[in-house]
């Protein structure tokens, strides 16, 4: 008896089934009409890589996909430094002047719009009459995303059992040595998981990109964006599939980075 | 002394770094929000007048404090444009909070009913398209509902409709998009309150001779409240400011707060009134923040 109120009734099946299909047939038919051969989106002429090709022949998108990749790169490996940063003073140093305004400014750009990111920081740019490009952009993605490593990271940092690195200054370790031999090892997957998060926020990005980007080098986003507000076209669903797949390949990296981090058991952070 | 006080001399000290980045890139980018939402639009590149310049000492600054004007949040109050789009964005973020929460329930409960060891299965499923790419996932909706597209298609065969529906550059289009895009933040606040429930609180409603469907609305729901809440204002936050999916997928008649941003800024040019909007959108956001912070506090504080 006390087991059938916990048990599932068909409502539940039905509504779980239904939901995980609205979360991805989207997708899935983006993915089977990449590589579709005719030119009209909604017609099926058969399979073939014709899409693909027409990608790779692209000249402007594959620039842009270039300079995505790299911004990404740059922003995910400053944002990841600057973010461990961040956790380690947050969760280790305690109480220090300037904390409450430390911390609520890590947390801000979490909530913050993008377009208000976006403009305030274009408006810096302008004022300092900083050139517009791939170092404004890579600057831009690196404020909003340590922000994001450094939750990943801190929660993870919070788990810790501080004895282990109190039992390394007991055997002699200074502090920094403590944290550096002891203490970083063990939250390494968290701090990868975090760079892998900030990678892919900064390949999604498109309102902060455009705002803080220059003539000449538009990111992959803004390049998708604007061939979408024109209409459908078939190459745009074949560089879709292609960043899915590896977006993909991100999160299966990401996850066994998690499940190492979580060796003891407790359950690792959704992210 | 112990360990820990050692310990955290040098963390400190980590906190330097981030520490000037964020008060660089995150609060000085605000005071120049603030600073030209408050001065006069000019037609010269960059397109405002800039309001003090520090190199020209003391007296300049007094100078440009004398010309602060309040004149671009008049323009936001007292121009149609602007206060539509605001009450624009706030009907459509409370609509679509309303629609997430309808779906989003249902599935978060099936997942917190689920068995144990299917759970973070579930949990994944849902998280995943979350890393997906957000353009792409719109851009898909747009596959399927453009003329031609999937969704007609079915409608037509299933002789629901004799001829295609204009879905594109609707208000539905847009509804489904943010619904689409923002379902995952509902449902994931949401499964953790249902997940954590006791089961013995429903074992006791039922042995007490409440039926499975009072037992839900007697328990069950009164104790995911505060899910309900993290969940409605997760969703509800970003949404007002939402720009990507009203600009592609609903029609150009009305714009939310957002767009009205983006519009006066790349397509007028018009620097000063688009940062007055930024700071008019950021007063819109600060009750809920505030309330969601507080709601936080309260379950870490319940938790222990």
């Amino acid at each position: 008896m006390a087991r059938k109120v916990n048990s599932l009734s068909p409502f539940n099946v039905t509504s779980l089934a239904l939901g995980l299909a609205f979360l991805y047939l989207p997708i899935i038919i983006l993915v089977i009409y990449s590589f579709n051969d005719s030119r009209l989106v909604t017609v099926w002429g058969g399979w073939s890589l014709r899409w693909y090709r027409e990608f790779f022949n692209d000249r402007a998108m594959l620039d842009a996909a270039w300079m995505s990749l790299r911004v990404a790169a740059v922003s995910a490996t400053i944002a990841t430094l600057l973010g461990t940063m961040a956790a380690v003073a947050l969760v280790r140093g305690e109480r220090f002047r300037g904390r409450p305004l430390f911390s609520g400014m890590l947390y801000a750009p979490l909530v913050m719009p993008e377009v208000i990111s976006g403009l305030s920081l274009l408006l810096l740019f302008v004022a300092l009459n900083a050139e517009r490009g791939f170092w404004t952009v890579s600057i831009a993605h690196t404020t909003l995303t340590m922000c994001f490593v450094t939750v990943v990271v801190q929660s993870r940092l919070a788990s810790l059992d501080r004895s282990l690195e109190e039992a390394a200054m007991d055997l002699g370790c200074d502090p920094v040595r403590a944290f550096l031999s002891v203490t970083l090892p063990l939250i390494v997957p968290a701090i990868a998981a975090g760079w892998m998060l900030a990678f892919t926020l900064s390949l999604d990005d498109v309102v902060i990109a455009s705002f803080t980007t220059g003539p000449g080098s538009a990111t992959l986003p803004i390049r998708i964006y604007s061939e979408v507000r024109l209409g459908v076209k078939p190459e745009i669903n074949a560089i879709s599939t292609m960043v899915i797949a590896f977006i993909a390949v991100v999160i299966v990296i990401a996850s066994l980075a998690s499940k190492l981090s979580s060796s003891q058991g407790e359950s690792a952070a959704p992210l | 002394m112990s360990a820990r006080r050692i310990f955290a001399q040098p963390a400190r000290y980590a906190a330097i770094a981030p520490y000037l980045w964020m008060v660089l890139f995150f609060l000085l980018p605000f005071g120049f929000v603030l600073k030209i939402s408050l001065s006069q639009t000019a037609i010269a590149q960059p397109p405002y007048v800039p309001l003090f310049d520090l190199t020209e000492g003391w007296e300049a600054v007094k100078a440009a404090f004398a010309q602060l004007s309040l004149d671009n949040f008049r323009l936001l109050v007292s121009d149609n444009l602007y206060i539509s789009s605001y009450l624009r964005s706030l009907f459509v973020a409370v609509t679509s909070t309303l629609i997430l929460l309808v779906i989003g329930y249902p599935i978060a409960y099936g997942m917190a009913r689920l068995p144990r060891r299917w759970q973070p299965v579930a949990m994944m499923l849902v998280i995943v398209p979350f890393w997906t790419s957000f353009l792409i996932r719109i851009y898909a909706w747009i596959n399927i509902l453009q003329h031609d597209g999937l969704l007609n298609k079915i409608l037509l065969a299933l002789h629901l409709v004799s001829t295609p529906v204009v879905w594109l550059s609707t208000d539905s289009a847009m509804y489904i998009g943010i619904v689409y895009s923002y379902l995952p933040f509902m449902i994931l606040p949401l499964y953790a309150t249902l997940a954590r429930m006791d089961a013995s609180l429903l074992e006791a409603a039922s042995d007490l001779g409440s039926s499975p469907r009072q037992a839900f609305w007697l328990v069950t729901f009164p104790l995911s409240l505060p899910g309900v809440g993290a969940g409605a204002l997760l969703c509800f936050i970003p949404i007002v400011g939402e720009f990507v999916i009203p600009d592609l997928l609903a029609g150009s008649g009305s714009m939310m707060i957002g767009q009205t941003l983006w519009l006066e800024f790349f397509t007028n040019k018009d620097w000063p009134v688009a940062s007055a909007a930024a700071i008019a959108l950021l007063v819109l956001l600060v009750p809920p923040l505030l309330l969601y912070d507080r709601l936080q506090r309260r379950t870490l504080g319940a938790a222990g």
